[in-house]
């Protein structure tokens, strides 16, 4: 409908941080839709802890731009609600950590709107949140929450890592038509930066990027892992070891084809992410994976993940024990080259 | 105020309904009662697996359906609302169709009985999650006054023991800060499941809570139709006019188990129930009729023969329907259309 302006805009990329990106992202669809509302915690005079949503409020008013009560819970179920009427709501849970409160609305109710009234009604939702730790975050201000709501059909589950999948995976999520969950690795909010361009774009739900091609070793990661794994990869490519490695993005829906594709020619897979490992994303790619290509691998699948305890703790020592470090990474991707 | 057409006995406080109106109120009473029958009768038939009754609500859900105004208002019902639903256009048929879990059920056969969906009327669909759709009914008020939609309202219903939930009181305090045109129907039964209302809170009334929330709370009795029917339109009519939600309590009572899953012998006696049922508002409002001149016994003794009829017409036809098929598990866990889900999760 816009692809004319949509297109001469292309051409204008700007260099902008993750956060950046969020921002952008939530003002333009504020423009765009009069549908779209944005409500959380502190998203109005504040304008957001991170200040994602500053200056909203001013230029959208408080219709659009809604301080809501501090309760989780009624957060996402008001904006079930107005979903189900009819509206867009971009609904923010102001850290990750903070969501269990709404578990059921997501879960029990959002996830299956459309499932048991069988199309009767819809829940076309966003709910965002920063998750992920390494920014002294201590225990509730660090979790990584995509596992727990992994197993939910019906409720897709996104964790884009770049600011020019931020910005076209965030317009998706607001176009889907049925309920989203939009993570953002708060460590990457401004440490990450790049190119993203100008005009409006979708990234498609359920594709995952091959962020760097390689031939030894398939990796697949995502968040702020991503980019260490890129750092690790990028380091082992002078060294003569050739890492491929791809960014999940879509954490829910899997592209099982990218992931198959890339094993199948590296024959090798190292997982990596923040989540403790025990039930997380990288058991579903290794069982996949053994599923559909067990006897295409030349080595056993290795999964590098957040260790099986309640969460990191506040002291230097205990967050970066628990994170994983680029050295381990490159040290897992070698192994596994060798093997 | 109030007309009355009062040929003989006494006067009727009619609230400004019509003849028509209150006839109507009474025959949505005598077919919720003929309807919870047969849901218990094909339950101990072995026809269908489950009921749930609305024995003693309804007074209430006539009286609250009489003041939803159809084609504007929102009903967000709870799982007792047989009454709310008939009320606003739900038909016997749909309600048969749910019990028996037909595939002209609207929910494909999907729900469990008496969890209503009509997107068409109003009817929002809902969980049994307690508590949780009244966060989705302040979410259809707050989008009313999102889109200036003045003139409409949204009716929550849910029973007192909902009302110790977190997301009660959450809802509550959200409409209440966000002004928004919600009514918060409270039918309070005295039971939820086995515990009694004492165990559920401190306070004798839930509309007492209301002062905590900064907004007007209202008790009516919710054995009389005419009272409830007064209650929930003043209620829906400040909605409506933009100043915001009210409690609304209707003190009812659970004739039956919970459900026929349910015996409420191991709890409570049967001696109370029969003194209560002494009061049934069934019988009670069809003599307020009578003797108000509204209707004669004939009347009545007919419009009980109709429902007795539509009952089991519906029951018949519904259960000549076909179950869904198995394949239709698996449709509508996302849209059609939504092509990345379906693509990649086989």
């Amino acid at each position: 409908m816009m692809a004319a302006t949509a297109q001469q805009q292309q051409t204008a990329t700007t260099v902008m941080t993750n956060v950046e990106a969020v921002r952008t992202t939530l003002h333009d669809a504020l423009a765009r839709d009069d549908r779209v509302l944005i409500m959380g915690e502190d998203v109005g005079a504040r304008g957001n802890v991170f200040l994602i949503t500053k200056g909203f409020l001013e230029e959208f008013g408080p219709q659009r731009v809604v301080d809501t009560p501090l309760a989780e819970a009624s957060i996402v179920g008001v904006a079930i609600g107005m979903a189900m009427e009819g509206l867009r709501p971009i609904a923010e849970i102001q850290f990750a950590d903070f969501i269990y409160p709404a578990f059921n609305q997501i879960v029990g109710e959002a996830a299956k709107t459309r499932y048991r009234s069988n199309g009767d009604y819809t829940c076309p939702l966003v709910i965002r949140t920063p998750y992920g730790g390494g920014v002294r975050g201590a225990l509730s201000h660090s979790v990584s929450i995509e596992a727990l709501f992994y197993h939910v059909p019906g409720l897709t589950i996104l964790a884009p890592s770049t600011p020019a999948d931020v910005k076209g995976l965030l317009n998706a999520a607001i176009e889907c038509p049925d309920p989203v969950l939009f993570l953002e690795h708060k460590k990457t909010y401004r440490s990450v930066k790049g190119e993203v361009p100008g005009g409006y774009y979708t990234i498609p739900i359920g594709k995952a990027d091959v962020k760097k091609a390689g031939t030894q070793v398939s990796v697949v990661s995502y968040g702020y892992n991503l980019h260490q794994a890129l750092d690790a990869a990028n380091r082992l490519e002078g060294e003569g070891v050739s890492v491929e490695v791809i960014d999940l993005r879509s954490i829910r829906p899997m592209d099982k084809t990218t992931i198959l594709d890339s094993v199948r020619k590296t024959r090798k897979l190292l997982i990596v992410h923040e989540d403790n490992k025990f039930g997380g994303i990288g058991a579903e790619i290794s069982a996949m994976v053994a599923e559909e290509a067990l006897f295409e691998l030349d080595a056993p699948i290795r999964r590098l993940a957040g260790p099986d305890v309640p969460a990191m703790g506040y002291a230097h020592p205990l967050e970066e024990e628990f994170m994983i470090s680029t050295d381990e990474m490159a040290e897992a991707m070698k192994a596994l080259a060798k093997y | 105020m109030a007309k009355t057409t009062a040929t003989r006995g006494r006067e009727l406080d009619r609230a400004g309904l019509s003849d028509e109106q209150l006839v109507a109120m009474l025959r949505n009473m005598l077919l919720q009662r003929q309807l919870d029958n047969r849901g218990f009768q094909l339950n101990r038939q072995g026809k269908i697996p489950f009921a749930l009754g609305s024995e003693g609500h309804e007074a209430v859900q006539a009286g609250a359906a009489t003041a939803f105004r159809r084609g504007a208002d929102v009903l967000v019902p709870y799982y007792r609302d047989l009454g709310l639903a008939l009320g606003v256009g739900m038909t016997p048929f749909e309600i048969l169709s749910s019990l028996f879990a037909r595939v002209t059920d609207r929910s494909g056969g999907r729900q469990f009985p008496n969890h209503y969906t009509n997107h068409d009327l109003g009817v929002l669909s809902i969980s049994s999650i307690i508590a949780g759709h009244c966060t989705h009914a302040v979410g259809v008020a707050a989008a009313f006054k999102y889109r200036g939609e003045t003139g409409r309202a949204v009716i929550v219903s849910n029973g007192e023991g909902a009302t110790s939930q977190g997301e009660w009181h959450e809802s509550v305090n959200f409409a209440a800060v966000h002004c928004l045109p919600i009514v918060f129907l409270v039918q309070n039964n005295e039971w939820a499941i086995s515990t009694p209302q004492d165990m559920q809170m401190k306070v004798a009334n839930v509309a007492d809570k209301a002062p905590g929330y900064g907004i007007p709370g209202a008790v009516c009795d919710g054995f009389s139709p005419i009272a409830a029917y007064k209650a929930v339109h003043e209620a829906l009519e400040r909605a409506r006019g933009g100043s915001g939600p009210t409690i609304v309590e209707a003190k009812c009572y659970r004739f039956l188990s919970h459900s026929t899953d349910d015996d409420d012998r191991t709890y409570r006696s049967r001696d109370v129930i029969e003194e209560r049922r002494k009061l049934d508002p069934v019988p009670r409002f069809e003599q307020v009729l009578i003797e108000a001149g509204v209707i004669d016994e004939a009347r009545a003794k007919a419009l009980k023969a109709d429902v007795l009829r539509e009952t089991n017409e519906a029951t018949d036809a519904a259960e000549a329907q076909p179950y869904p098929t198995a394949e239709s598990l698996y449709t509508n866990v996302v849209a059609a259309d939504y092509r990345p889900w379906q693509e990649f999760q086989q």
